[in-house]
Parts: C-alpha cells; sequence; structure tokens
C-alpha cells in the first residue's frame, strides 16, 4: 500500500477509521460505517465524499475550444461560461477513451476538464496526441475534489461557504474565491462537487464534517459511491463503458451531437448506426433468488447467451438486487425475461425502468 | 490498528476463516466475526441443501455482501444434515451473531482423520494478527 498515491484527505479518512483500499493506484477510503448505513444517509441527509483522486486537465488558449470539439462526443461550443457539460472523451472506433465533465471556465479559452482517476494519465496522452493547438495542462496534482451529496447538500454548503455558492443550477458553476462549486454529481441526488487547491482540503473537510453534524452529514466510501450510481444506472469507465463500448449502445446517444463539427469516432459512429445497434445497455431485477454481479452471462430462456452483467448488487435502498448489463437488442424490450448464470445456475430476471430508485429534487 | 475479534476457545478454525464446532460426529460451520467484518454487511447466504456430500476444503456455499461475493470452504468432508434456513431471510445475522444464530450447516463427518488439518483458537489468532 506504500507506493499509493494518496489524497490530501487520507489523514482525515483514517482518524474515522475508514476502510482504506487500493483504487486504481490510490489509497482510498472505501467504507467508514457500512455501505448500507453511508448510503442511506445520501439519500436521506447528507454524504460527503473525497474524490480527489479524480483528475483535473485544463485546456487554455484560442485553441482550446476546437480542440475540445474534436476530442469530444458533446457540443462544447453550447457551452457560456459557468456551465458544464457531460461528454465523452472518443476514439477512431466510436468507443470511449473516457467519460468526462467539461467545465467552461471562459468561453473559448479556458476549460476545467474532470476525468475518471483510472484513466487520468492515459487522457492526457491521448489528448496531447490528438491536440489541434490548445494548451492541455495536466493539474490533477494540484487540486482536491470533495462531493457534496443528498438533500440537506444545500443548506449545508451555505452554512460552510455562504449564500452565493449555492446559486448555481443543476450542471452549472460558481467559483467561490479559488474554489470552484458546481452543481453535479454521481448519486442522483441534488448536491455539489467542489474542486479546491489541494492545501485547502483539509480544513474545507473540516469544515463540512462539523457544520454538517445539525445536517447528520457523514463521510462516504467509494462502496456507497459504486451502489448509489448503480441505482441511478449512471454508467462507470470499465463496466459499462470502455474503450470498445459504442456511445449508442451505451445508452448516451444524448451526448453524441453528430450534427457539430467533425469529432474523433464519429465516422464509426455513423457507420454503427447505419448497420444498425446490436446489443442495448438495460437494467434489470431477479425474479429468482441471487445478486448479480459484474461479468455474470445473461441467457435467454432456449439457452443462448443473449448478454453480460456490467454492474449488480444489493441495493440499499430498495433492499433487493439489480444488475445493469448488456442485453441483444430484440431481448431488450422492459418486461422482456431472461436468465442471469450466477455459479452456473440459471435465476430468472427481468428488464425494467430506469432509473432504479426516483429520487425527489 | 488491529481491532479485537471473538475466537472462542471451544471452536476449531480454517485458514479461511471459517469456524467449526465439533459435537461427536456432527460438525456446526459458520464463519467467525473477524471474516464479517472484513466483509461488511452481509446480504446474501447461499448454502447446500441436506443431504449434499461436502468436501474439505472445497466451496459449500457463498456469503455476499453489498460488494462482494466470498466462497464459503467446507472444514471438513461429509453430508450436510441441517442447514440454517434462517439465514436466507436474515442474512444479517452472521454479522451480528456469527458464532450463535450466523452458524451455517452442520456436516456428518466422514472421517476423523481431517480434524487434524484445522486449527485450534490460539493458532488462528495468531493468523489474522498477520492479516
Amino acid at each position: 500500500m506504500e507506493n499509493l498515491k494518496k489524497t490530501p484527505l487520507c489523514e482525515e479518512h483514517i482518524k474515522l477509521n475508514a476502510r482504506m483500499v487500493d483504487f486504481a493506484g490510490w489509497y482510498m477510503p472505501v467504507q467508514y460505517t457500512g455501505v448500507i448505513d453511508e448510503h442511506q444517509n445520501v439519500r436521506n441527509n447528507v454524504g460527503l465524499f473525497d474524490v480527489s483522486h479524480m483528475g483535473e486537465i485544463f485546456f487554455k488558449g484560442p485553441k482550446a475550444l476546437e480542440t475540445l470539439q474534436w476530442l469530444t462526443s458533446n457540443d462544447v461550443s453550447v457551452l457560456e461560461n459557468g456551465q458544464a457539460q457531460y461528454s465523452l472523451l472518443m476514439n477512431p472506433q466510436g468507443a470511449m477513451v473516457d467519460d468526462i465533465i467539461i467545465y467552461c471556465l471562459e468561453k473559448n479559452k479556458n476549460y476545467l476538464v474532470c476525468v475518471n482517476a483510472s484513466n487520468a494519465d492515459k487522457d492526457f496522452s491521448w489528448m496531447k496526441a490528438n491536440n489541434k493547438g490548445a494548451e492541455i495542462i495536466n493539474e490533477s496534482n494540484n487540486w482536491a475534489q470533495i462531493a457534496i451529496q443528498g438533500p440537506k447538500a444545500e443548506a449545508l454548503l451555505k452554512d460552510v461557504l455562504g449564500e452565493k455558492a449555492t446559486t448555481p443550477k443543476y450542471f452549472q458553476f460558481t467559483q467561490v474565491d479559488q474554489l470552484i462549486v458546481a452543481r453535479t454529481g454521481y448519486t442522483g441526488e441534488d448536491g455539489f462537487e467542489v474542486f479546491l487547491p489541494k492545501d485547502q482540503a483539509v480544513k474545507f473537510w473540516q469544515d463540512l464534517l462539523a457544520k454538517g453534524q445539525k445536517y447528520q452529514a457523514s463521510a462516504i466510501g467509494l462502496g456507497a459511491r459504486d451502489t448509489l450510481r448503480t441505482e441511478m444506472k449512471y454508467s462507470l469507465y470499465g463496466h459499462e463503458i470502455d474503450d470498445t463500448t459504442n456511445a449508442f449502445e451505451a445508452g448516451l446517444g444524448w451526448v453524441v451531437k453528430m450534427s457539430k463539427p467533425d469529432f474523433i469516432g464519429r465516422a464509426a459512429l455513423e457507420a454503427s448506426k447505419k448497420k444498425g445497434l446490436k446489443q442495448k445497455l438495460i437494467g434489470f431485477k431477479m425474479i429468482d433468488k441471487g445478486i448479480p454481479r459484474a461479468g455474470y452471462d445473461l441467457f435467454s430462456f432456449d439457452n443462448v447467451q443473449i448478454g453480460r452483467v456490467t454492474s449488480g448488487t444489493m441495493s440499499p435502498t430498495l433492499r433487493e438486487p439489480i444488475g445493469i448489463g448488456y442485453l441483444n437488442l430484440q431481448n431488450a424490450e422492459i418486461g422482456q425475461e431472461f436468465f442471469v448464470q450466477i455459479r452456473g445456475r440459471n435465476c430468472k430476471a427481468v428488464v425494467v425502468k430506469t432509473p432504479f430508485v426516483n429520487v425527489k429534487k | 490498528m488491529t481491532a479485537q475479534y471473538t475466537i472462542p476457545n471451544e471452536l476449531m478454525y480454517t485458514k479461511d476463516h471459517e469456524w467449526a464446532q465439533v459435537d461427536e460426529n456432527v460438525i456446526a460451520v459458520g464463519i467467525t466475526e473477524y471474516a464479517q467484518d472484513s466483509l461488511g454487511e452481509v446480504v446474501y447466504v447461499e448454502l447446500p441443501e441436506e443431504g449434499q456430500k461436502v468436501t474439505q476444503g472445497e466451496p459449500f456455499g457463498v456469503v455476499e455482501s453489498v460488494k462482494a461475493v466470498s466462497d464459503l470452504y467446507a472444514p471438513i468432508s461429509g453430508t450436510v444434515v441441517e442447514v440454517n434456513e434462517a439465514l436466507l431471510d436474515q442474512p444479517g445475522s452472521v454479522n451480528d451473531d456469527p458464532y450463535g444464530n450466523g452458524w451455517m450447516i452442520k456436516i456428518e463427518m466422514d472421517s476423523e482423520k481431517e480434524l487434524a488439518s484445522l486449527i485450534p483458537a490460539t493458532e488462528y489468532e495468531k493468523l489474522i494478527k498477520k492479516q
């Protein structure tokens, strides 16, 4: 564990008795009190997540926009100052190098791209190799990031940062001193992701915990982060999406703008659409007993393999097993039943509507 | 930082963190307090049926936490004579009472000789201190 990278909040996690694990080369808290408790506290109150392992890459200069347009699938030109956008970093095969959020700091000239920890180095190399003249700076080592998620997130953040920090609407952000306060998240709840200089992280974290007492705020590990996003059917890189998955089949067509200027992967995506998509990312529940897990195969009732599970867990909110997976298109309608093969046994499951959990905002 | 775990002296253990309670030729089996703590909240338990044969060191069932699936290993070879059906509805008993209501199966053993490969509490304690 000694050669793992540590976030500025590492000591804080150890003080809170977190169980620490190796996550993508980072020494990270997987849980503090227990995944189910932590999960429910985000749904009911507010949770604090150290997501400082995420990467921060800046695109600057007069070619910043043009370069981002070439690298990503969504239309970056529609972003005004203070707006954020979910997007995909594409490869020429029409699959994903990563899924990202782009923050427009200054239209045309200055953008922050937040990338997955596990992909940060790969992304940075890819961006530089396909640069159209932007100044691309990997500042991942200078930034910490803390997510504040849950129905009481706004009240808590107001207490800590004051009124002006909480004005941004969904997928917008404000800058408060050196902090970038974005109304984004990975839980389905209302909430914020705050980028801040590394050396301010401990104080901010401690403020959140102290002022959070009256909101029942608690620290949340990567375990609950995963169950929370699974309940929303949000994609996790390496599970639902990777450098072989088709953006349309992954259900991410809404961040692919075919009408914008040409971008890497566009031709392949267009061809795949013409040829016809083969599979679809769906959510399912179990009819028979058993918990679906990533990698399990899906079979039709006449024993033909028709898909595979990408994520699965016991849902802490619903208290029943839920799964996400790819199914052949003709098997992927809501209500269609199939088998999940669990340890050699065929267990009945059914395609359901997603998100699995409806969050009131 | 090592938490203190209960390791009852009267039980025998496996290096895979099962406990075995020997009552003449019938062995009750569960997982240790250390094992349940490492797993986290148990949300699902899959156990064999009565009458099924199990083999020492081979999986006889699984226990699943929210995040992970772990095999359960038979401490002894023999025939399953009783299954704790209550666990199927109350898997949390594995966390709350690992040496009591969290018991999993009872095995009628084939051969007493295999008992020799189980380890006593003192040795099991050393084992988990290393982890």
